[in-house]
């Protein structure tokens, strides 16, 4: 289920109470408390990122979200002339933003990446792509955690 | 340290420009600094928070990992074979320790 529609139209679509309070932490800056839009500033030196290239790669719910399986590609030649340099993993309800940052080359081939992350909460997952010509690119995904992963 | 990771190349054996994929998993703690113990005190942060491949000596790729990563990082990633030689995965912990792990490619 993606979360495409606009605050009129999902005002407009009747759905459950548990759907609106989603739709509306999905919304507002509700997690704001979290460091993820500094992160993503200073990575991108204050540049706004352009949605696309990026396939990022979440299951819709996680059960335990002390291991949430994700990965991660970049669309991109990968030639001395045209790659992917690194990209910054943020996570936008954790304690703490910062995921992971992956370092690619032409070495690498392909900008691609897996790994397993900690999510505390339902929230979303950012990723922000950096290019070697200096532009940058965005996805992110919404995960619904059942037992969040960074409790004491 | 004597933790040895388990790494697993799909290939040992590539044609150059092949694409490899290497699978790694390690045993750590990945100890987010953020819990308490049970008298209350902060567990202190204790992570792996570099991670880095080398081909022959040629780094193709790295990352940087904070604590939301789970514990016992899995890591995959690919690299363009280009030449024969020892692939090398390194972890290096918050308290400067390293994690090394070895294996071959072979390109023809």
């Amino acid at each position: 289920m993606m979360f495409t529609f606009n605050r009129r139209q999902a005002l407009t679509i009747s759905v459950g109470a548990l759907a609106a309070a989603t739709l509306g932490t999905w919304i507002g800056p509700a997690h704001a408390a979290n460091d993820a839009q500094d992160l993503i500033k200073k990575f991108t030196g204050g540049k706004q990122p352009t949605q696309g290239k990026i396939r990022l790669d979440l299951p819709e719910i996680a059960e335990n979200g002390n291991t949430v399986p994700m990965s991660l590609s970049v669309e991109s030649p990968m030639t001395e002339q045209s790659h992917v340099t690194d990209v910054l993993v943020v996570a936008d309800g954790n304690p703490r933003a910062g995921v992971a940052t992956f370092h690619f080359s032409p070495a690498s081939g392909v900008a691609e990446a897996n790994t397993r992350i900690r999510l505390a909460e339902t929230q979303n997952v950012i990723a922000v792509a950096k290019m070697n010509d200096g532009s940058y690119y965005m996805a992110s995904k919404q995960v619904k955690v059942t037992i969040g992963g960074c409790g004491g | 340290m004597s933790v040895k990771p388990r790494i697993k190349l799909d290939k040992k054996e590539a044609k150059k420009g092949d694409l490899v994929e290497v699978k790694a998993l390690t045993s750590h703690v990945m100890e987010t600094g953020l819990r308490k113990d049970s008298k209350g005190s902060v567990i202190p942060r204790r992570i792996l928070n570099k991670f880095v491949c080398t081909v022959n000596g040629k780094e193709v790729f790295a990352a940087d990992f904070e604590p939301a990563i789970s514990a016992n990082p899995y890591i995959q990633f690919k690299f363009k074979a280009q030449e024969s030689g020892p692939v090398v995965l390194t972890w290096t912990d918050d308290d400067g320790s390293k994690i090394v792990g070895e294996e071959k490619i072979t390109v023809s």
